[in-house]
């Protein structure tokens, strides 16, 4: 195991796998480390000692933090500021039979880790401002800046974000930070067939009421969750307005227990854990067509981001990709068996010229494929 | 004037009239223009001070002649300048001598719109306040509004990561777009991203987004649309010193507001544009503040009162709030006039972009005071307060000896402090030509030559608008700029910043 403390020490190993035909693979918590193919023949480049955080001043609304830095401790801190990381990232840990909490910011930016309020705020390649990085050159590179509005380059960053360490090891990353809403609720609508909870879904999205997040969960009672948050007297007015909005879908009630809902969906306790488990991104209104199409062929299912993301728990994967793609979306196998993962590839396929372009860029930061561990 | 770009290629130039036979046997009749008097339409962008008439114009009507243009300029090693409408600030659509200009005007259609996914498709050459206007009717709107909004295109916007007065809250250009149809100088056409949140993949649409036409040309937008808000309105604040309204605004963020538009003007600016709109500014201060809250009544009139309070305790000597729809847009009448007004100060004047983190504010304006006085040149502040994105405007006098030289060091100087205070050369109008020499005072030789990686993989033979955001392989000690004179400039018409 390598555990390079700095970045010349981290530009030293890489160089040196570059020129010896070695292979990393990056390591931060490990909470995603069962996505992708089991790797063979590569050496973990342990980043946890990249720790700490660099700089942050509330106001101006940015948060530097090296990326080794564990993912509950950088919430921590920005809750303790009634900020918040507004992408809402979670910790695999919990989805993969573990315990949360060992997930770190730099394995949240390499996976481009967002939650439910996506469909509102934003992904987390929406608030990476700027990154350090090492490429597959053993080169430190800086890329963005430490302040929420830049233009100045290309935006590497974004293709940083949910890269999953094809390209470079992040050192350190610069990320938006919001205020956190003074109080949120939670509503909920029962018993929608799918198709018509995703059309309350996007009633509710193309109304004033400011959603932040709404998700759907067809089993055993179909219930249909949607959060408004903010200032108090905002969100009252809010939820008065998708009360009225939604009365044709039926009686909009308001949840107790809303953190554990929620909660069930990150961890998405709901799903079988014997099952392969599918994360399939396809546009909102299509999530539901795409729920019940599967869910005839045996499928289990929840839909978050309005019914823009479908996780999926399914054998049959060739089902899965061929209505992910018909629905004009794309499916990734997030957990299945090794021997499943050995021959099933996580990413959904491209299409030749965009999959060569991609390639042309991988090499871009890795020529030698020092990253290139047949994970992905 | 005496900008630096790459030295034209005789031999291309030896081969205009073979290249525009091939030209027209992909776009016929009056799609190709090689008569110089109509390619002299073509000369310049917003940055007016820099003029070059392409070789030859082309404006393909489909995305297959876009892909056979690139593709034979690809075979053939011809340049080629991508162009929306060109309202670049920056010079990013200017031409080449021995370039094709490839113009994106006809591509004019709003393709879809897709109320149910919240997304509208749009054709490249659609303006960006088209795009509100083809869908106010169902309650949607388009959020990044750069102020040159009733002329530059959706594809330009993308082209160059456009922000606007709304960026801190509704997020630029990049935040707004889900998907586009993409054509690479091979002429292979391919979508990258769609109606969903996310594509499959390296997130190749981030990097593309803000590549200042230098990777591909995009024939196809997809954006996302968002429900109009329920109200909006504004307070018109002003202050006794500049930090005074710098603490406020940090204030105000402190206390989780994020109002939809919060903006500054120092002295000189505010005074310019009270001469030139009578918006009814104060003349009394030394900073002014336009805070814009959106979203239901309920929430405008909680936080408008919160926000007046913060401004009083940081010493607010004048607050108003709007009480009308006329008079919200009023406020912002002054501001949005603050270029046009500044320009009447002097014969000429000369705009910076420049990010800082906002607490380095009253530093950069101490700073920005020294130089005015060691250069003998007054400048003038607006300033995007929320995301601390500042436009000094600094006057001069094209026909005094001297002076253009001391503007264009002065503007140096202050792009070079606000990266020294942790900034950024640019914040909204790209690096184009005129910050293309400056980028190594921000990036490491090593950071750059990432980017240029990356550009390669994209366009091996560097073929697509070459010039531009990279530094020239030889420094050029000239620097560009936005100068106008006697308030000539491109599109006089359009609110700017």
């Amino acid at each position: 195991m390598l555990r390079p403390a700095t970045e010349a020490e981290l530009s030293e190993i890489v160089g040196e796998a570059a020129a010896t035909g070695g292979r990393l693979a990056i390591r931060g918590g490990g909470s995603k480390i069962e996505i992708g193919a089991p790797e063979e023949n590569v050496r973990a480049l342990e980043m946890r000692g990249f720790d700490g955080v660099v700089d942050y001043d509330p106001p101006e609304l940015v948060l530097t933090v090296r990326a080794g830095t564990r993912l509950a401790e950088v919430q921590a801190l920005v809750a303790g500021q009634n900020q918040m990381l507004a992408f809402e990232p979670f910790d695999h840990g919990p989805i993969f039979g573990r315990p949360a909490g060992d997930a770190t910011i730099g394995g949240v930016v390499a996976a481009n880790v967002s939650g439910s309020q996506r469909i509102s705020s934003g992904a987390l390649r929406d608030h990476l401002l700027g990154v350090r990085a090492v490429s597959g050159r053993g080169e430190l590179f800086v890329s963005g800046a430490k302040v929420v509005k830049n233009v100045t380059g290309y935006d590497l960053p974004k293709l940083l974000a949910g890269s999953w360490g094809r390209l470079a090891a992040l050192t350190e990353v610069t990320l938006k930070v919001l205020p956190a809403p003074r109080m949120a609720v939670t509503c909920v609508l029962r018993g929608l067939a799918p198709e018509a909870a995703v059309q309350a879904m996007a009633a509710a999205m193309g109304s004033q009421a400011e959603v932040a997040a709404a998700a759907h969960r067809p089993m055993p009672e179909p219930m249909t969750l949607f959060r408004l948050q903010g200032f108090n007297a905002s969100v009252t007015a809010r939820m008065q307005a998708l009360e009225r909005r939604l009365a044709p879908f039926g009686q909009l009630q308001r949840a107790a227990e809303a953190e554990a809902l929620w909660e069930e969906l990150r961890s998405l306790a709901p799903l079988p854990v014997d099952v392969p488990l599918w994360r399939v991104s396809v546009p909102p209104a299509a999530g539901g067509g795409l729920g019940r199409t599967l869910q005839a062929l045996g499928a289990e299912w929840l839909l978050d981001w309005a019914g823009g993301l479908a996780w999926i728990s399914m054998a049959d994967g060739a089902a899965v990709r061929q209505a992910a793609a018909a629905a004009g979306g794309h499916a990734m196998l997030l957990r299945g068996p090794a021997a499943l993962r050995a021959v099933v590839p996580a990413f959904h396929p491209q299409a030749s010229a965009l999959a060569a372009l991609e390639g042309r860029v991988r090499k871009a930061f890795d020529p030698a494929g020092v990253f290139e561990t047949g994970r992905f | 004037m005496s900008l630096e770009m790459p030295e034209p290629d005789a031999g291309v130039l030896a081969r205009r009239e073979e290249i525009i036979l091939a030209l027209r046997a992909i776009v016929p009749g009056e799609g190709v223009i090689d008569d110089p008097s109509a390619l002299l339409v073509y000369e310049s962008d917003g940055l007016t001070a820099y003029r070059q008439p392409p070789m030859v114009a082309v404006l393909p009507e489909t995305t297959a002649q876009v892909a056979a243009i690139l593709r034979w300029c690809h075979l053939n090693g011809v340049k080629l300048v991508p162009r929306g409408s060109g309202t670049s600030l920056s010079g990013g659509a200017l031409p080449l001598a021995d370039g094709v200009l490839l113009g994106l005007g006809k591509f004019k259609r709003v393709l879809d719109i897709d109320p149910a996914n919240r997304v509208a498709v749009l054709q490249p050459g659609v303006t960006n306040l088209a795009v509100t206007q083809a869908i106010e009717h169902l309650g949607f709107y388009y959020a990044p509004d750069p102020s040159s909004q009733i002329a530059c295109s959706i594809g330009g916007n993308v082209a160059e990561n456009s922000g606007g007065v709304h960026c801190l809250k509704y997020g630029l250009t990049t935040n707004n777009v889900l998907g586009v149809e993409f054509v690479t100088i091979e002429g292979e056409i391919m979508r990258i991203g769609g109606r969903g949140l996310d594509a499959a993949g390296l997130d190749l649409l981030g990097v593309i987004v803000g590549s200042e036409g230098l990777l591909g040309v995009v024939t196809e937008v997809t954006v996302r649309i968002l429900p109009k808000p329920e109200a909006a309105r504004a307070l018109l604040l002003g202050f006794a010193t500049v930090e005074g309204a710098g603490r406020c605004v940090a204030e105000v963020i402190a206390a989780g507001i994020i109002p939809a538009g919060m903006e500054m003007m120092d002295r000189l600016a505010i005074h310019a544009a009270e001469a030139f709109v009578h918006a009814g500014y104060p003349l009394d201060v030394e900073a002014l503040l336009i805070v814009e809250l959106d979203g239901p009544e309920a929430e405008c009139s909680e936080l408008i009162g919160e926000v007046e309070a913060i401004a009083t305790g940081n010493g607010a000597v004048y607050a108003r709030i709007s009480q009308s729809e006329q008079e919200r847009l009023n406020f912002w009448a002054g501001r949005k006039a603050a270029f046009p007004a500044v320009g009447r100060l002097a014969p000429d004047f000369y705009c910076m972009d420049g990010t800082i983190p906002r607490r380095r504010l009253p530093d950069v304006l101490t700073r920005m005071k020294m130089l005015s006085a060691q250069y003998g040149l007054g400048v003038a502040n607006v300033f995007h307060a929320g995301d601390g994105n500042l436009h000094p405007l600094i006057l001069y006098d094209v026909n005094k000896p001297g002076d253009l030289d001391k503007a264009e060091e002065f503007g140096a100087d202050i792009l070079r402090f606000c990266v020294e205070m942790g900034g950024v050369l640019t914040g909204e109008h790209g690096v184009g030509v005129e910050k293309r020499e400056l980028m190594p005072v921000m990036f490491t030789e090593a950071d750059i030559a990432q980017q240029w990686h990356v550009k390669c993989a994209f366009d091996s033979k560097s073929l697509l608008n070459p010039g531009k955001m990279f530094p020239l392989l030889h420094r050029c000690a000239e620097l560009g700029r936005v100068h106008v004179h006697g308030g000539q400039m491109a599109f006089p018409e359009l609110p700017r910043f």
